[in-house]
């Protein structure tokens, strides 16, 4: 299980490799990787800013994949999250979950995301022609983590 | 003393990132901390205002306005998280 947080772009087919490697009880691996959009309540983005608080972050987001590691038969996980200057197009997140099932797979692919989203402390601020502004928390996010207390993992 | 960090847009709005500061004798969890810190006035009244969208970290652990505060502690005042 592995959580990094940099400014650095990444290839998500050799992290891939990389995570499965040798490991011949993997049989599902699914992969989830955030861009950065164009457009944001109708402004065009020019770029964007993501602020993290080192320590917590990592600190979060290794608890969200030890959850998801008791809730599935996780084998092999991996979270990166970009900070610093982001253009449209760019990568911002990757999530890999490596398991025997599919289900496995997806589920806590989704889950580490939806958690993410809503627990791991990163914040974005957007540049557009109207000036900077930071980006307001979505309550579809806080809804998308809450159906999880309710989906049993089997 | 404790260690007071500030994120985002109440980074940018109280014009600071951290500092440190002696544990004010009122001081007995995050409630009174909030409350400590709106006796500053101006943005920090307004930004720390009953009712804000403001988060809370206690030693890098997500807290709410019961979680008691000690000396050296680690006290992070944040908006909603955006990531992902």
């Amino acid at each position: 299980m592995t959580v990094r947080v940099q400014t650095e772009d990444f290839d998500m087919g050799a992290e891939i490799l990389k995570l499965r490697q040798g490991n011949a009880g993997i049989g599902a691996i699914a992969s989830f990787v955030g861009l950065v959009r164009d457009l944001h309540e109708n402004s065009a983005i020019t770029e964007m800013v993501l602020e993290h608080y080192p320590g917590m972050t990592e600190k979060a987001l290794t608890e969200i994949v030890e959850e998801a590691k008791r809730r599935w038969n996780l084998i092999n996980a991996l979270v990166i999250h970009r900070v610093g200057t982001l253009r449209p197009t760019d990568q911002i997140v990757l999530v890999v979950t490596c398991c025997a099932h599919r289900h496995d797979a997806f589920a806590s692919c989704e889950f580490i995301m939806d958690y993410l989203k809503t627990r791991a402390p990163f914040w974005k601020k957007e540049q557009t022609a109207k000036g900077t502004h930071w980006v307001d928390a979505r309550e579809s996010d806080e809804t998308a983590v809450q159906r999880w207390a309710a989906i049993s993992t089997n | 003393m404790i260690t007071l960090l500030y994120f985002a847009r109440l980074r940018e709005s109280f014009g600071l990132a951290s500092e440190q500061a002696e544990l004010p004798a009122q001081v007995t969890d995050v409630g009174s901390l909030t409350e400590w810190l709106r006796q500053r006035g101006g943005v920090w009244q307004e930004e720390l205002a009953p009712g804000k969208p403001v988060r809370v970290a206690v030693n890098q652990d997500m807290a709410d306005l019961a979680t008691i505060v000690r000396d050296k502690d680690e006290i992070a005042f944040f908006p909603p998280v955006t990531g992902g």
